[in-house]
Order: C-alpha cells, then structure tokens, then sequence
C-alpha cells in the first residue's frame, strides 16, 4: 500500500497511510461462544494486560457456515466487555460476507497465515516471505522494565537486571546477563525458545510453562543455555 | 551553561543528603557558582546536614506557591563563597511540587549558578520524580548491599525514560556511579559486594568509591559537609569524586583494607 495525500490548496489536515500491521487473530473452532468466552477468560486471567485494547481479527471460516449473525454479534459483547477490540473478519465468502455487514466488521480477504517455510530450488525467485521483525533493544533492561516485541523475537544486545520483564510472542536472545524474568511465546508459541549468554533468570517461561530461579540447576547458572519447551516441561541445554 | 545533577538512589539512608551536600561544598570550593535543593519535602534533612537548619524562613514549596521570592528562601552559605541552599519545606508532602513551578525555579537559578545539585528523596513517587525530571547528570548512590543495588537500577531505568531529555529524545542524562558505606573488610568477608560486583551489575562509570566512616556521622550531626573534614577517608574520597565530576582523572582510593601500623610500615603506601 503506498502513502496518499490528497493535493488541495489549502494544507492537508490529515494524510492517509498504508502500515504492515501484525495482527492476533481469533479462529473460531466452535459456535458454542459460552465455552469460547470461558476458554478465553481462561487465557486472560493468565495474563491479564497482554490483551488488553488488543485489535483482533476473527477468522470464523471453519464454522462459518453454521455460525448465525447473532451468536457472533453476542460473542463480540463478551469480546469488547473484556477490553479487547475486533476489528474485521477475515476470509471470503457469502457466509461471511452476511456476518460482517451485519455486525459492522471489516473484511480482511488477503490476510494470510504465516507462510510455511519453503525451499529454495534455484529455479525460481524466491517467494516473497513476510516476516515480522524482531524487536532489538540496544539499553540495559532495569529492574521494574517491561519489553514485550508483539508478534515476533525479542532481541537484548545488553544485559537485563533482577526485576525486569523481556516478553515475546516469539524467541527471546539476550547477549548480556540474563538476570531478570523472561516469557518467551506468551500467546501460546510452544515453539518458541529463549537463548541467553549467561542464565542468572529469576523466571524463565515458554508458551506458560514456567520455572522459577530455584528450579533452574546449579550447573546451568551462569551459562550460555538455550530453554525450550518439549511435550509439558522446560529444558535447558548449554548452546555451542 | 549550568547543569543540572540529581542525587538519587531510590533505596533510603544510602547517603545521597550526605553527598549532595558534599558535592555542593565541593563544587563551590572548586569556585563554581553551586545551588543545592532539597526536594524531600516533609522529611527535610539538608538543611540539618549543611548546618543552616536555624535560618530557614521561606523554602521551596514558598518559592514554588509565589509566597517568597527565590532570593528571599536561598541560604547562603557562610564558609564557602558561592555555595546555597534552598530547603525543602517540612509542613507539606510532595504533592505541593509541580512540574511548572520546579521548572520555573530550576531556570530562574541557571541564571545565576554553573550548577544546581538536586537532592532527591527516596523513592520513585513524585518527589523523586520531579527531582530528577530536569537533570542533565545523575549520581546514583548505591551501598554494596543487593537491595540497594536493585533500587538504583530500577532509578536508572526511570532516568532512561522518565527525564525531560529522554521524554524530548535529546542525548540522555548522564549516569554515574558512587558507592557509599564501602567496607573492604567486609567486603574480604563476602559480608558485603565488591565495588566490581556492584559496576557488574549496574554497567555505568565509576564516579567514586566513599568508605564506612564514622566521620560522616560526626559531620553530619555537627552540620558539617563531610568533604570539608579533608583529613578524613571520606572526606578525600569525596574530594576525589568532585575533582572526577570536573573531569580530572584521579585513581581511586579506599578500595582495600586500611593497613595497620605495621603493614603501615613495611608494606609502603597506605591510604
């Protein structure tokens, strides 16, 4: 999307702008919205300010054909009760197109997953891959600092204190000490992995498994480690 | 062009009033033109430490309301030419500062002084919020303990984001270290952290290192900043600190134990 501004001869009192936005999408695996809003308190509780003011996108394709205007009008009451702000449906289709002009929402039609990994076979250019950045902090983290890089990686060239917070939806790298907390997959990302220089963590957790400094061995302090997360439980393996 | 230097720690009793005061008197008796505010307003104790407790008639917060003139609540000091104080007041709370009223204090002294020493409370409420708000310098006062350690870094971080410098995206404060209530033996002991331990942890430069004294104690009950006792450990180690602050480079002192009569004797130079 390019940036527009409209010519007048009078200045401009606003300008149009095109901005790739990452986006937390809610897929609907189910039409009973009472067990959904159950599951979701759920998850907040958790953690409750990750959440809060979040724009989502639904993505009701799955059930779209059994899901009627007014259960979804219902679900996006309970949705904005709890502070969260959906904005758009995404997919295509009559079904869908009915629930968004009902319930006021947008449609997004193109809004693709996160493509597969592909492989690369000469032939061809490669496919464009979007990719999220990752968010890269240059300071020291301080006791009482939050960092939290939305939809990606979190990367800390410098060292994070006893009592601050590094929170990724993807992987935390820290090149300094790692002496504070770190949450790395907080909406779910099983996948996700923390790597640090030196583990002196006070919390370290993965998609909401988590192991306080106790439980972290003795003959992992201090080292260079990464932690990731296998079936229910926390690992720490020296890296290199 | 004056600067503007907040003392602050976050953690209490750590000794940034001490340090104030003796940054005050130093810089004055290094002939610079030296302000020093007290912004623990309610719990006043600068005035008691620089020994001018019995002629404070307006202070601060007057200053601030438009009850006194700023001329009229500055303390000159009667030993070092140069050097004022202007107390904090005890019968209100820190809700009687604001942000334009500080401001407008802070620019009607650059006019008048090279340097305006801020003498923070403790804490990370208002107080302290607003004394370091306007700084250009920071020192962080930390003792070689592990909550005090915590507290500065966590004022640190405030002073990365909560300053008008990091607020207008100019250069940032500028953050040094002092390290007060050292104690080498103890610190042998592993009773204390290193002043490595504490630089480890905190990654900024090294202003100076103040050992455990009695002197502070005796100067601060007799109203005397403790850089004038300069026969004192602590009075030279904040004697060096200024003369580190004004960017001359002098080794630090004080790091290990004090020698006895005979290490005095056979071991050469002693602190």
């Amino acid at each position: 999307m390019a940036s527009q501004i409209i010519p007048e001869s009078r200045a401009a009192t606003f300008d149009l702008k095109g901005r790739m936005v990452t986006l937390t999408v809610l897929r609907l695996s189910s039409t009973d919205i009472e067990t959904l809003v159950r599951q979701l308190d759920e998850r907040m509780a958790a953690a409750p300010d990750l959440l809060r003011a979040l724009p989502l996108v639904l993505d009701p394709q799955p059930v779209a054909t059994e899901l009627s205007a007014s259960r979804l009008a219902a679900l996006l009451v309970e949705l904005r009760r709890r502070a969260l702000v959906p904005i758009a449906l995404r997919g295509a289709g009559e079904d869908l197109e009915r629930l968004a002009t009902e319930t006021g929402l947008g449609i997004l039609r193109q809004l693709a997953d996160s493509p597969e990994p592909q492989r690369y076979d000469g032939s061809a250019p490669p496919a464009e891959v979007s990719s999220v950045p990752g968010r890269i902090v240059q300071q020291p983290v301080r006791s009482g600092q939050q960092i939290y890089a939305r939809g990606g990686d979190l990367v800390v060239l410098s060292s994070v204190s006893p009592g601050a917070e590094l929170l990724a939806d993807g992987n935390i790298h820290v090149y300094g000490a790692l002496r504070g907390r770190a949450l790395a997959g907080v909406q779910g990302n099983t996948e996700a992995r923390i790597f640090c220089q030196s583990l002196n963590a006070e919390l370290i957790a993965i998609a909401g498994h988590y192991q306080v400094s106790e439980q972290i061995g003795e003959a992992d302090r201090g080292r260079q480690v990464q932690i990731f997360l296998q079936g229910d439980s926390l690992y720490v393996a020296p890296l290199g | 062009m004056t600067r503007i230097i907040v003392v602050t720690s976050g953690k209490g009793g750590v000794g940034k009033t001490t340090t104030s005061a003796a940054f005050a008197a130093g810089l004055a008796s290094a002939g610079r033109r030296t302000a020093v505010i007290d912004f623990d307003v309610g719990l006043r104790s600068l005035d008691l430490i620089m020994g001018c407790e019995r002629r404070v008639v307006y202070d601060f917060i007057n200053v601030i309301n438009g009850e006194a003139a700023l001329k009229q609540a500055l303390i000159k000091d009667k030993r070092i030419p140069g050097l004022f104080i202007l107390p904090a007041s005890q019968t209100r709370d820190k809700d009687a500062l604001t942000t334009e009223g500080v401001e407008r204090v802070l620019d009607e002294l650059s006019e008048e002084f090279d340097y305006i020493i801020c003498d923070s409370p403790a804490g990370i409420e208002r107080g302290a919020y607003l004394a370091m708000y306007f700084a250009d310098e920071a020192i962080v006062v930390t003792n070689p303990e592990v909550s005090s350690v915590r507290d500065s870094d966590r004022v640190l971080g405030l002073l990365a984001s909560k300053t008008r410098r990091a607020e207008r995206g100019e250069p940032s404060v500028r953050e040094r270290l002092l390290v007060t209530r050292y104690a080498p033996s103890r610190v042998g002991k592993g009773e204390m952290l290193s002043v490595e331990d504490v630089q480890e942890i905190l990654a900024i430069e090294l202003l100076g290192v103040i050992p455990e004294s009695t002197t502070v104690l005796n100067a601060s009950n007799s109203g005397m900043p403790v850089i004038l006792e300069a026969r004192s450990d602590a009075g030279q180690a904040y004697q060096d600190a200024v003369a580190r602050f004004l960017g001359e480079e002098r080794e630090h002192r004080f790091l290990t134990e004090k020698k006895g009569l005979f290490g005095r004797l056979f071991g050469g130079s002693s602190a």
